[in-house]
């Protein structure tokens, strides 16, 4: 018996040893610098969960908190919206050169996101880029896409041209696997192509849109990338705790407060799986119903 | 390892003794225990015969050939030159190296507003021990103070910022507009340029706090006051308020541009005449140079426009310092290569690659002064700013934990030049920021 399970571990013991060393490790250490406190004056002390207590009650973690999530609620039903939409036009059957389209939807995805929000950032550029353009040419005075309070509207712009691609693609392989024969049977039953869409095909999606749109909470939390390269374009917009993890970010890198940064990340990472199981939950039951 | 041990305990015996001591400038550092660390110049000596292997972090570029000849004169020594990334990117990549314990180079540059927070930490050594004080009078006085801290010395001043103004003639003369001597002079030619050209400016500011502080030690604000640990913010003084008053004219008159420094869209409005004029180091020419070749023979430069008319004072900006990691393997040859770029042959294969001494000697020499530049028409450029070295105003501090307070201006005085309160406004929460950190890091902020 006791062979068994020895063998038994044996034969995991290469995952076990790499989830160890490269997802529970991390995590423990981050979770250990987080109940200490380095300073540059008096050194390293203890301090138990006073970061997690300073973090709970610091409005700039609130702030950056609260811009994801409003991220999060607009951003994320447009960009799904748009995929179902490229989705069910695509696998409607109708559409020319669907395979076409396909790819060229899904491109965007294949561009690194630093190289994405560069171009992006010289199409808004008021002074040399295109919304300058529009306005030298037509004498309008649209706002500038980079002020502060359009700048998380345009990083939203951005970060739906990346991924809607990436979505309608999740969302086309869930039509692709219903079985045709389901068509077949509608047709002779009567029903348009509304109606199958309704009956048939967004029943069979309600899977993938929970994948996709769980994909999307934990992007929209972790946003970094796109606000980070603007800033190099727009400094006063974006603040050093636009969002949460630019501010773990900052904390660390700039201001060398390694725990409170750890602090940050953990309470970030327990949010968002808390976020993601309850939509996981609340779509569950649904189904059940 | 026993002397790895002995080293150590020595170290904390020494913070020990310079923890009571505190900071009353206490001038007892020759007691009897810091005697053996003190190495001498037949140990230096005898540490370039012996050679080995230096890692230096420096992002300038006149490095490189100092580096070479470096070598070339010390066969035994082997140099092995890394840019960690310029400014804030090698601090972050040090700061980690010094933490994890590994990877740590043994000689690194670090401008003079960064260095303090090193010197706190202990991270960088003290050339004390290796004889440095004897070079007193061979730096200027105010990179000499920079690299100083009470009687300790971190880091040799490899260059310096004297800051001047660098205007484009051409705009100047085609508008009618005379060379501003005061700031009321300058905000006035800022006005008269862009009403004559829209499209031009006097200057780009979207906000640095490197040009917002030496503006501020110009109009001779003492606003951050360093005592040791005790640490004092305050941006009400008459200096900054001078500056903040100033300078918010021309914000709200929308006179000055928006475009972000160091971008492409800079270096092209430096060449196209839209930009005008640039109040900065004596660092910049070669930049001009090398960024906006299109405006070759246009440029020319006058002195720092004044506060008082009149006046002659000036103010830093920039400029950097080599200094060894404390942890460094080998900081007796790394004071050597420090010595051979910073004063010796180093310092003048640098000048002739461009750089600006620090160095009173090669400031004074007649070839440093007399060199014609033809990017500035032929202007012996270096007569303004060597004139400008000598008028920096003296007892200036940095925070010492600067780094972290400049990364946090966009937050704060940023929010100033996109119209949403006053510069007055955005210093105060500037400093509030700054105070606050202070406190969180163990300082005693007054």
């Amino acid at each position: 018996m006791t062979r068994r399970t020895w063998i038994g571990w044996q034969f995991t013991a290469p995952f076990l040893g790499l989830f160890t060393m490269v997802f529970l490790a991390p995590i423990a250490y981050s979770a250990y610098l987080s109940v200490f406190r380095t300073r540059l004056v008096g050194g390293t002390t203890f301090v138990g969960l006073e970061n997690y207590t300073k973090a709970l009650s610091d409005p700039q973690f609130w702030e950056a908190v609260t811009r994801v999530a409003l991220f999060l609620l607009i951003q994320v039903p447009i960009m799904l919206g748009l995929a179902l939409l490229v989705a069910l036009a695509i696998d409607s059957g109708r559409l020319y050169g669907a395979g076409f389209f396909r790819v060229a939807i899904f491109l965007p995805y294949a561009v690194p996101s630093v190289v994405a929000t560069l171009m992006a950032g010289f199409l808004y550029g008021i002074r040399f880029g295109l919304v300058g353009s529009i306005n030298e040419a037509l004498g309008l005075n649209l706002p500038d896409p980079l002020a502060p309070g359009w700048v998380l509207a345009t990083i939203g712009n951005i970060v739906t041209w990346e991924y809607v691609g990436y979505n309608m693609l999740i969302l086309y392989s869930g039509l692709k696997v219903i079985d045709a024969s389901l068509y077949e049977a509608a047709a002779i039953d009567g029903a348009g192509e509304l109606r199958i869409i309704r009956a048939i095909k967004l029943p069979a999606l309600r899977g993938p849109l929970v994948v996709a749109t769980i994909f999307s909470i934990v992007g929209s939390f972790q946003l970094f990338n796109e606000p980070q390269v603007l800033d190099s374009l727009a400094p006063n917009s974006i603040t050093t705790y636009f969002t949460p993890n630019i501010y773990a970010y900052q904390l660390s890198f700039a201001g060398q407060q390694i725990n409170y940064s750890a602090t940050i990340a953990l309470l970030m990472g327990v949010a968002t799986m808390v976020v993601a199981y309850l939509f996981q939950l609340r779509a569950m039951r649904g189904e059940a119903r | 390892m026993s002397i790895t041990r002995r080293r150590a305990l020595l170290g904390a015996a020494l913070s020990i003794t310079l923890m009571a001591t505190g900071c009353s400038g206490s001038d007892d550092g020759d007691d009897g225990a810091a005697t053996p660390t003190t190495v001498t110049e037949a140990d230096i000596a005898a540490a370039l015969e012996a050679g080995g292997n230096l890692t230096v972090w420096a992002w300038d570029t006149t490095i490189t050939k100092v580096a070479a000849d470096f070598q070339t004169k010390y066969p035994k020594v082997k140099i092995n030159l890394t840019n960690a990334g310029t400014g804030n990117d090698q601090y972050t990549a040090l700061q980690n190296a010094i933490t994890a314990g590994t990877g740590i180079p043994d000689v690194a540059q670090i401008e003079y507003y960064a260095l303090p927070q090193f010197a706190l930490a202990k991270s960088v050594a003290d050339l004390n021990t290796y004889g440095a004080a004897s070079l007193d009078g061979t730096f200027t006085p105010g990179t000499w103070n920079a690299v100083h801290a009470g009687d300790k010395i971190y880091g040799f001043p490899i260059d310096s910022g004297p800051m001047a103004l660098f205007y484009n003639k051409e705009v100047f003369d085609k508008h009618g507009i005379a060379v501003p001597t005061t700031w009321e002079e300058y905000a006035a030619a800022a006005d008269k340029l862009h009403k004559a050209d829209p499209k031009a400016y006097i200057t780009s500011d979207s906000g640095d706090a490197g040009f917002t502080t030496s503006l501020i030690w110009q109009a001779g604000g003492k606003p951050y006051t360093v005592s040791g640990t005790e640490v004092g913010v305050d941006f009400a003084d008459p200096g900054s308020t001078k500056f903040a008053t100033q300078w918010q004219k021309l914000i709200d008159a929308k006179l000055l541009s928006p475009v972000v420094g160091w971008t492409d869209e800079w270096y092209k409005g430096l060449g196209d005449g839209t930009i005008a004029t640039l109040v900065t180091g004596a660092w910049m020419p070669s930049n001009l140079e090398k960024g906006a070749a299109a405006a070759n023979g246009k440029w020319r430069v006058a002195p720092m426009p004044q506060w008082e008319a009149g006046g002659k004072a000036t103010a830093e900006n920039g400029g950097s310092s080599l200094a060894i990691p404390e942890k460094s393997a080998n900081k007796t040859l790394a004071y050597a290569f420090l010595k051979y770029a910073a004063v010796d042959e180093g310092a003048q294969t640098r000048i002739d690659d461009g750089a600006f001494p620090a160095t009173t000697k090669h400031l004074a020499a007649p070839e440093f002064k007399n060199k014609e530049f033809p990017y500035f028409g032929g202007q012996k450029v270096n007569e303004v700013l060597a004139e400008s070295a000598g008028q920096v105003v003296t007892g200036w501090s940095y925070l010492p934990f600067q780094v972290y307070a400049n990364s946090i201006y966009g937050d704060t005085v940023g929010k100033a030049y996109l119209g949403q309160g006053t510069l007055t406004d955005g210093l105060k929460s500037w400093q509030d920021a700054s105070v606050k950190y202070g406190q969180e890091q163990g300082f005693t902020v007054k």
